[in-house]
This record gives structure tokens, sequence and C-alpha cells, in this order.
């Protein structure tokens, strides 16, 4: 076997933490979007695709159970992503919803404040921790 | 029944298909096993990770090597 071979391959993007977003049509949903976009690109977890994982399809829902580290956000209260983890029976342990933790009113001017963005990004690693 | 190996190709790979063949093996099972190799076809399963392994399409497994114990109980469950 050449020392190629022996090397890992597995696709984890370099970090096993998934951070899924509800990335809902608000001020705070986009906060959720665009903390999990930079901190990703920041190579701080890998942001998934909720979508997939609430539309049921296998590979996504398999994902969610078999990653150790998921990170959930949710910009309020409604809960979608919490819902989409109560409907498949999954375990929600690392969850935020920006309304509440970080006492953002929920508005749909869609302005993200670049603090507010810093704020939410180490909280989320904070709950990792 | 059809079987995919998802991974690029890795010990970790390798020791998933490994598990997939003893398992079929001891139930006397039959089954096409595919390796799936191409990243844009992995992509297409909506895997955070690899290995990954799909029976009959579905996804059982994510970016961990599945023990011969549940791939048996996998197989199991397709085969009724």
């Amino acid at each position: 076997m050449t020392e190629k071979n022996n090397e890992c391959c597995c696709t984890t993007g370099g970090s096993n933490i998934m951070i899924l977003a509800c990335s809902g049509g608000s001020n705070v949903g986009q906060l959720t979007n665009q903390a999990a976009v930079e901190l990703t690109k920041e190579g701080w977890g890998r942001m998934f695709c909720l979508a997939g994982v609430g539309a049921h399809l296998s590979g996504f829902v398999q994902s969610v159970k078999d990653t150790p580290q998921v990170v959930v956000l949710d910009g309020c209260e409604i809960g979608c992503a919490k819902k989409i983890f109560e409907h498949l029976e999954l375990p929600l342990k690392n969850y935020i919803v920006v309304t509440k933790d970080m006492q953002i009113e929920k508005s749909h001017d869609f302005d993200i404040k670049e603090d507010q963005l810093e704020k939410l990004k180490s909280m989320i690693k904070e709950k990792v921790r | 029944m059809e079987i995919k190996v998802l991974g690029p190709g890795c010990p970790r790979c390798e020791a998933t298909e490994r598990n997939v063949i003893e398992a079929l093996s001891e139930l006397g099972i039959s089954a096409n096993v595919e390796k799936v190799k191409d990243i844009n076809q992995i992509a297409s399963y909506g895997v955070f990770g690899t290995p990954a392994l799909v029976i009959d399409g579905q996804v059982k497994c994510v970016g961990r090597i599945p023990t011969k114990e549940e791939i048996k109980k996998w197989l199991q469950e397709k085969n009724k």
C-alpha cells in the first residue's frame, strides 16, 4: 500500500461540526445564515442543508444522526429548525434561538449588524465547547 | 439488492467495503456492491462525510465505518 493510500480521504472538509441554520426570511433568520456561512469559511464547523433534513432525505437525516457535534440555529421562537428535529425525533443538543438568546427583535428589514453577527458566532462556538 | 459504498478511497472506505462483503458472505445474501468514488456523485446523496453506506437507495451510515453486525441487521431487514 502506498503512503497516499494510507491517508484518510474522508470528506469531512476539515471539521466534524455540523451547523444547521433556519436561514429564515427575516433579520434574525438571515443572521443565522450569515453566521453559519462565515464560520464555515473560517474553518470552524461546516454549514449543512437544513432543507434536506426537513425533506427527510435519508442522506441528510443520517448525516445528522452520525455527526457527533450538531449546532442548530433558529432565528425566532417559531422554531422551524427545532420542529424539524422534533418531527424526526433527532436530539437537539446545541440549540440557539436568536430572538430569545440574544434579545434581538425580529424584523423584516434584513439589516444584519456586524456586532450581532460576531456575538452569534461567539455564542455558537461557546455552545460546542 | 443494490449496495453502494461512498468514498473517494482510503483505508476507512476500504474497511467499510470489506465489512459489507463479509456480512453478505456470512448471511449468504447476494447483492451488487458498487464503490462510488466520484465526488459529485457522492454529493448527490447529501452526505456530510464519508465513508457512507447506501442500501437500495437508503443512506444507512455517514462518516464512520459501520460494524459487520450493523450491516447484517440492515441486510436482514431488507431481505425480509
